[in-house]
C-alpha cells in the first residue's frame, strides 16, 4: 500500500509537469491551429531565466528565491512566446505545413543558441532546502516537491480556466476556437487574443520549465525535445485545445507511467505510446475533444 | 446616398472567378434584397464586403473604401452582419453570444428582446442546443445590438420550418424599419414583402438593378431567377 501511494502521487507530480508543458500546447493548437514546434523552447527560455534570476539576481537558495523564479521563468517564456508569435507565427496563419517548418526552425536556432551559451551539462537551478524533505502519507513517504508540483499545476488551471470562462478576453479565445472568422466579423481583433494565447501558453511552459529543471536536477538545452513529446503526447490523448482534457491525459500518462516503470522498469515510454495509440485508435479526437475541432 | 457601392469587384476561389466586375449600390435606409440562383456569387458577394475572402476593385461605406480592411475593423466600421449558416458560437450560452458581439457603450438590448423575447428567457441555454430558428434569432441579434450602418443577410429562412420562416419574416419587416439591410433571401414572397430595391445576379454579374414592383411580373421572375414567382 505504501508502494502503491507513493508511485500515485509521484505520478500526479509528474503529470501535473506534463499537464504544465501541454496546456500551452493545446490552448495555442486549439484557437489558432498553430503546430508550434517551438513550445520547448518556451520551456528552456524560462528554465534558463529561472535558473538565471536565482543564481545572478537572489543569489540565495530559499523559498522567495525559487517562488521568484518560477514566476520570471514563467514571464520570460510567456514573453519570449510572444515574439515568436509577433515575429513568425503572424505571417503564417493557416499555413501549416509552413508554420511546422518555421516553428522547428526556431527551435533548432534557439536550442542550439542556448547549446552554445550554456553547453549541453545540466546546471543545478537552486532549490530551497525543504525539497529534499519528505512527507508522511499513509505510511509512505514521499518527496515534497511533488506537492509544489501539484500545486502549482492546480493554482494554473484555475487560473486558465478562470481566464477562459470569466473574462471578455476568454469568451474571445473560447469563441474563437469554434469560428475564429465569425469572431472577427462581429468587430473582434481575434489576432489580440492570439497573442494573449501565446502569452499564456509561453507562460506555463516558462513556468513548467523551471519545476522540471528542479524536478531533474538541472536545467539544460536538451530538455525541450523530451518534454516536447510528452506534451504533444498529452495534448492529443486530452483532445486539441481541451483544457481539461489536457489535465486529465497529463494525469493518467503520469500515473501509467510511473507504475510501469516501477512494475516494468523502462517501458514507461513503451506504455504511453501505445496508449496513445489506444486512443486515437479508439477515440481519436481525445479524451474530452470534440469531433471536427 | 449609398450605404454600400461595389464597384468591378472581382473575387477568384480555387482558381474559379466567381465575382466578375460586380458592381451595384445599396442605397441607405432601404431594404436591398441581392437575388439569383443558387450558385451565382450572392453569398460571395457579402463574404467580400466583410472581407473575409479577398478581393479586387473597390467597396464603398459610404463616402469611404472598405477594401483590403481586415474583417474585424470593416465591422467595426459600421457592418453587421448575419451568415447564411448563422454561425452562432454553440458551445456559448445565448447571453455570451450577444455579449461577444457588443462593441456599443449601450448596447440595445430593448430592441433585441423586444424582437425576440424567448432569447432572453433563454440566457443561460447553449447556444448549440437551440432551434434552427431560435440559432437564426441569436444570429440576427447579434447584428442589431450595435448600432450599425447596414446588416448584410444571407438566407435567414434557408432550412427554416415553415412556422419559423413566417416568424423570421415578421422579425426582418421590424428590423427593416430600423435599418439600412442587404438580404440575399430565395423566398420571393419574404423579398417582396420587405425590399424596396433589388440586384439580380447571374454567373457572377449583376445583370438588373432596380424596383422590387418587376417580381410581380411572373415573365421578369422566371428569366432573371428561373423560378414562378411566390414561395421558392
Amino acid at each position: 500500500m505504501d508502494t502503491f501511494i507513493l508511485i500515485t502521487i509521484t505520478g500526479i507530480g509528474l503529470g501535473a509537469l506534463f499537464f504544465l508543458v501541454a496546456s500551452g500546447l493545446s490552448l495555442i493548437y486549439g484557437l489558432m491551429g498553430v503546430l508550434n514546434f517551438a513550445h520547448g523552447t518556451f520551456l528552456v527560455v524560462g528554465a534558463f531565466s529561472g535558473l538565471w534570476i536565482s543564481t545572478k539576481v537572489f543569489a540565495t537558495a530559499n523559498t522567495w528565491t525559487f517562488l521568484g523564479a518560477m514566476v520570471f521563468g514563467g514571464i520570460a517564456g510567456g514573453i519570449f512566446a510572444l515574439i515568436v508569435e509577433r515575429l513568425v507565427i503572424t505571417r503564417l496563419y493557416e499555413r501549416h505545413i509552413e508554420q511546422a517548418l518555421v516553428t522547428v526552425g526556431v527551435a533548432l536556432v534557439a536550442g542550439a543558441t542556448l547549446s552554445g551559451w550554456f553547453g549541453n551539462d545540466p546546471r543545478l537551478l537552486p532549490t530551497p532546502h525543504w525539497f529534499i524533505n519528505t512527507v508522511t502519507v499513509g505510511k509512505a513517504f514521499v518527496p515534497v516537491d511533488r506537492f509544489l508540483y501539484i500545486g502549482a499545476s492546480i493554482v494554473l488551471y484555475i487560473v486558465l480556466a478562470s481566464i477562459l470562462r470569466f473574462t471578455r478576453i476568454g469568451l474571445i479565445i473560447r469563441a474563437g476556437v469554434e469560428n475564429r472568422a465569425m469572431v472577427g466579423a462581429l468587430g473582434i481583433n481575434v489576432r489580440l487574443a492570439f497573442s494573449a494565447v501565446f502569452f499564456m501558453g509561453g507562460f506555463a511552459a516558462g513556468l513548467g520549465g523551471v519545476l522540471v529543471g528542479a524536478y531533474q536536477n538541472g536545467v539544460t538545452p536538451l530538455m525541450s525535445g523530451s518534454w516536447l513529446i510528452y506534451g504533444f503526447i498529452v495534448v492529443v490523448v486530452g483532445g486539441m485545445g481541451s483544457l481539461g482534457g489536457s489535465a486529465l491525459a497529463a494525469l493518467l500518462i503520469g500515473v501509467v507511467d510511473q507504475f510501469t516503470n516501477y512494475y516494468m522498469p523502462g517501458l514507461g515510454d513503451f506504455v504511453i505510446v501505445f496508449l496513445l495509440a489506444a486512443v486515437l485508435l479508439t477515440r481519436p479526437q481525445g479524451l474530452l475533444g470534440k469531433v471536427g475541432r | 446616398m449609398n450605404a454600400i457601392t461595389l464597384q468591378d469587384v472581382n473575387v477568384f476561389l480555387s482558381g474559379s472567378h466567381v465575382l466578375q466586375g460586380v458592381s451595384f449600390e445599396v442605397p441607405s435606409n432601404k431594404v436591398t434584397a441581392l437575388l439569383g440562383r443558387n450558385g451565382v456569387g450572392k453569398t460571395t458577394t457579402l463574404r467580400a464586403i466583410m472581407g473575409l475572402i479577398p478581393s479586387t476593385g473597390n467597396i464603398g461605406l459610404f463616402d469611404k473604401s472598405i477594401s483590403g480592411m481586415p474583417t474585424y475593423k470593416i465591422a467595426q466600421s459600421g457592418i453587421g452582419y448575419v451568415p447564411e449558416d448563422r454561425d452562432i458560437f454553440s458551445t456559448l450560452t445565448v447571453a455570451e453570444n450577444l455579449s461577444l458581439a457588443v462593441r456599443d457603450a449601450d448596447p440595445n438590448y430593448d430592441l433585441v428582446y423586444s424582437l425576440f423575447p424567448e432569447l432572453s428567457q433563454r440566457g443561460s441555454q447553449r447556444a448549440g442546443t437551440l432551434s434552427g430558428g431560435q440559432q437564426q434569432m441569436v444570429a440576427i441579434a447579434r447584428s442589431l445590438l450595435n448600432k450599425n450602418h447596414i446588416i448584410l443577410i444571407d438566407e435567414p429562412t434557408k432550412g427554416l420550418a415553415p412556422k419559423l420562416v413566417g416568424e423570421v419574416a415578421e422579425a426582418l419587416s421590424k428590423v427593416a424599419s430600423e435599418t439600412t439591410m442587404l438580404l440575399v433571401e430565395q423566398n420571393l414572397a419574404l423579398v417582396k414583402s420587405v425590399a424596396e430595391h433589388i440586384v439580380v445576379m447571374a454567373q457572377g454579374k449583376v445583370i438588373f438593378q432596380g424596383e422590387p414592383s418587376n417580381l410581380e411580373d411572373d415573365a421578369f421572375v422566371h428569366s432573371m431567377l428561373g423560378v414562378s414567382g411566390g414561395l421558392h
